[in-house]
């Protein structure tokens, strides 16, 4: 199971592209080795959907990554609450 | 949370499982052949873990699929999860917790089976509620509170309070 490292701009372009993102951060928390990342990702297709069911949106979009990477930490907010966060 | 209970760590478990396997091999009129051929494809394995996670799923009301053990856990977010649980006052009692790093099988097999790349993995009376960043979310949000004290697992209140006496 050992793999190559995945980079932060792969994963960034990823998670644009196969989640209709319009805010992404990719932060590799694996101190370098492309193995650890933590993201905050905001999409529009999160409305209407709980916790779990956008983890396992995420998940399944990005299924082939995740598996070949040690640690994966994601939050998911819709583009409004990512608005109201912003202003906290 | 001072107890880990493993269906999967124990030989004692894996014979009675091996032991299962083999009886539900032999009540089937097949050629001998064959039926090690069966036993040899992944598929047949893939069968049997299934069978031992849903009996460690049942095994107690909230059940943690972690690496190491609640005393020393192996991996950051097992930690997390851990301390969560035990800031909810999840009762030890109603609690079982599965090392996926002493099995394979399981540590491969739990993630099919819940359809989830990552460990922890938390269910609660059957249900699967979510891994680490879920539960810390939901511990945030008073919905993990909610939901262990529907489930009726919290450690009950201490009765020395002022309004007892």
């Amino acid at each position: 199971m050992s793999t190559s490292g995945i980079s932060s701009s792969h994963m960034d372009t990823v998670i644009r592209e196969r989640l209709n993102a319009t805010h992404v951060k990719v932060d590799d928390i694996s101190g370098g080795c492309g193995q650890a990342f933590e993201v905050i990702i905001v999409s529009p297709l999160f409305v209407g959907k709980n916790v779990l069911m956008r983890h396992r949106l995420v998940n399944s979009a990005l299924k082939d990554e995740i598996a070949s990477i040690h640690a994966f930490t994601q939050k998911d907010y819709t583009p409004e609450e990512w608005q109201k966060k912003q202003q906290e | 949370m001072s107890f880990v209970r493993s269906l999967f760590g124990t030989t004692r478990a894996r014979a009675h499982l091996s032991a299962t396997a083999v009886r539900a091999t032999f009540s089937n009129q097949i050629p001998l052949s064959v039926r090690i051929l069966q036993a040899q494809q992944a598929r047949y394995l893939t069968e049997h873990a299934r069978s031992a996670i849903d009996n460690a799923i049942k095994s107690s009301p909230v059940v943690l699929f972690m690496k190491g053990t609640p005393e020393f856990p192996q991996c950051g977010f097992s930690r997390a999860t851990i301390q969560i649980l035990g800031l909810q006052g999840v009762d030890p009692g109603k609690f079982s917790a599965f090392n996926v790093l002493e099995d394979d099988e399981l540590r491969q097999g739990i993630k099919e089976y819940s359809s989830w790349p990552t460990i922890p993995q938390l269910y609660v009376n059957g249900e699967f509620i979510g891994g680490c960043d879920i539960l810390i979310a939901m511990h945030q949000s008073g919905e993990l509170a909610e939901l262990l004290e529907q489930a009726d697992v919290l450690v009950p209140e201490p009765v020395e309070n002022a309004e007892a006496k």
